[in-house]
């Protein structure tokens, strides 16, 4: 079975790979889908670029959203920072419930159009599995050993960093992939206020009523997705191995 | 010398630990026993101030230990908890190198330590140095916990219910573990339990507690035969003191001159396990021998009875 994910991945990847360097070689594939004579591979721009630019969009917005859902939920199981749980976390839902697509329209106005309102809507969508995942992993830390830690003369800044964040790490390595992968799909909203992305690909598409634009952008953003969950699921495993309780 | 004086602890309206003053020798054990909820841990953890005492002081070797910041007090200041508390995501030697490392000690001499405590706890350093502690037994991990808190050599080890999670045969071994090891080290050790069979076997000095008061402290023998209030004849056990008493003497503290053919016992086993031992064969008196075999005298069990007496 693990032999044949592994090979299931490896095509995955391939395909991907293939798609980006070299898509006219997939044009005969796609042309059936088009009409009167319309272009069956996008033309107006670089698809590896366009991916590239939509990953880079995807990390800068999840390193942030890590940095801060993080130092929150370190901030809030603090002794003297737990009256701000409350608030915490309904700033962070907020961000979760607002709809990107409502975070771009509130953006665009104050900075303008581009990358930067995109970040803004990923960033705030992406806190809440980080924070939540954080909060539970540093909560669930045990007792005993927390108070081992206290008891060997570890400062409160050491416990955090050799003890309690270790501990924690597998949870909140699974929030960053959980926020990582909602955003790469929503990333193609972008597109809407120019942010560079395979949503590029799709509006055109949609535009132009051409399937198979709409189609290879929306296999693109999937395959990146699944890709992306997976190397970071196997990160994950490899690292819950070592800090695995008994 | 840990001298406590005038020590309480108060939250809110509740008086935790109420104006205890207790003296602890250097290089003794010192029980402190009590019901659940009579303040014994609170005490213990005031004197490493994992809590801040409300009021009064604690001395370590004429030392206010409010005269360094508490973290790096705990590092001069060994502790054991019951469930050991392992950092599970690191090895048994990294476990162990916990407060020589806070402590910054060089490399190679915390190699040494570590290799050292692994072997003064029969935990051989090929198989265990880097093994998780999720995967010892109960009592190897247990083991560790102690070696990681004499790491740093500290003159003190506070000690809370600390073979509380082991079975039997195994808490057994690692009191008499830990006997030697404060032997070997010279540690001053402050253990909580609630078990007073395992206090009277480690401690020189037992301290009772109740309702965050002392309510005696003096030798295992003296609370036996001068119990300071029914509380605490209570505690050390009304029913058996008499046997109690006689596991506080060794066969070979107690052996009379002269020889029998009665049956034989070592010189280290208390009275009560000589007793039961003549009980058993039906003999009325048997022969002590060293642990090399020789004949150190004879136990009658008249001698052995008339320990028992108050």
């Amino acid at each position: 079975m693990p032999r044949a994910a592994t090979l299931l991945r490896l095509a995955a990847l391939a395909l991907l790979v293939a798609f980006l360097v070299t898509p006219q070689s997939f044009a005969p594939l796609f042309a059936p889908l088009t009409q009167y004579g319309a272009p069956p591979i996008y033309d107006q721009g670089n698809l590896l670029t366009l991916a590239l630019a939509q990953l880079g969009t995807v990390c800068i917005a999840a390193a942030a959203s890590t940095v801060v859902a993080v130092g929150l939920g370190i901030i809030v199981t603090r002794e003297s920072g737990a009256q701000f749980l409350p608030l915490s976390r309904t700033l962070v839902n907020i961000g979760q419930t607002f709809p990107p697509v409502a975070v771009l329209a509130v953006a665009v106005p104050l900075v303008g159009f581009g990358e930067k309102p995109t970040l803004i809507a990923l960033f705030a969508y992406g806190l809440l599995p980080i924070f939540e995942n954080t909060l539970v992993g540093l909560r669930t830390c045990p007792a005993a050993v927390l108070e081992a830690a206290s008891g060997m003369g570890m400062s409160a800044p050491q416990r955090l960093l050799s003890v309690e964040l270790p501990l924690a790490m597998p949870l909140i390595l699974e929030g960053m992939r959980l926020s990582l992968v909602i955003n790469v799909g929503t990333a193609t909203i972008g597109s809407t206020v120019a942010a560079k992305g395979l949503g590029e690909v799709i509006i055109a598409g949609l535009l132009s009523s051409n399937t198979a634009f709409i189609l290879q952008g929306g296999i693109l953003t999937g395959l990146m997705a699944v890709l992306l969950y997976d190397a970071l699921a196997a990160i994950e495993r490899r690292l819950l191995r070592s800090v695995s309780m008994d | 010398m840990i001298s406590v004086e005038n020590l309480s602890k108060i939250y809110g309206t509740t008086t935790v630990v109420d104006g205890v003053s207790l003296a602890i020798k250097r290089n003794s054990i010192t029980a402190i026993v009590g019901t659940s909820g009579s303040g014994k841990s609170t005490l213990l953890r005031m004197i490493n101030r994992l809590v801040e005492p409300s009021s009064g002081r604690v001395l370590i070797d004429g030392q206010d230990t409010r005269a360094e910041p508490a973290y790096l007090l705990r590092r001069r200041i060994g502790y054991v908890i019951q469930g050991h508390g392992l950092f599970p995501h690191r090895t048994v030697a990294e476990n162990i190198a916990t407060v020589p490392r806070l402590l910054k000690w060089e490399a190679p001499r915390i190699a040494a330590r570590v290799r050292e405590l692994l072997e003064v706890f029969q935990l051989e350093p090929a198989r265990y140095a880097d093994a998780l502690p999720h995967q010892l037994s109960g009592g190897e991990q247990q083991r560790v916990g102690v070696a990681r808190a004499l790491a740093a050599e500290p003159g003190v080890l506070l000690m809370d219910e600390p073979f509380g999670a082991l079975d039997p045969i195994i808490r057994d071994k690692a009191q008499e573990d830990l006997l030697a090891i404060q032997r070997r080290f010279g540690t001053t050790v402050v253990v909580v339990t609630h078990d007073m069979e395992e206090a009277f076997r480690l401690a020189d000095h037992v301290a009772v507690m109740s309702a965050g008061k002392l309510l005696q402290y003096d030798r295992p023998a003296v609370l036996l035969r001068r119990p300071a209030d029914a509380f605490v004849s209570r505690l050390t056990g009304l029913a058996d003191r008499a046997i109690r008493l006689l596991s506080l003497v060794t066969a070979g503290e107690a052996a009379l001159p002269g020889t029998t053919d009665g049956p034989t016992v070592a010189a280290s086993v208390s009275l009560r396990e000589a007793l039961s031992e003549l009980l058993w064969c039906g003999a009325q008196s048997a022969r002590v021998v060293d642990a090399d075999g020789a004949v150190r005298g004879q136990l009658t069990v008249e001698a052995i009875l008339a320990r028992g007496r108050p």
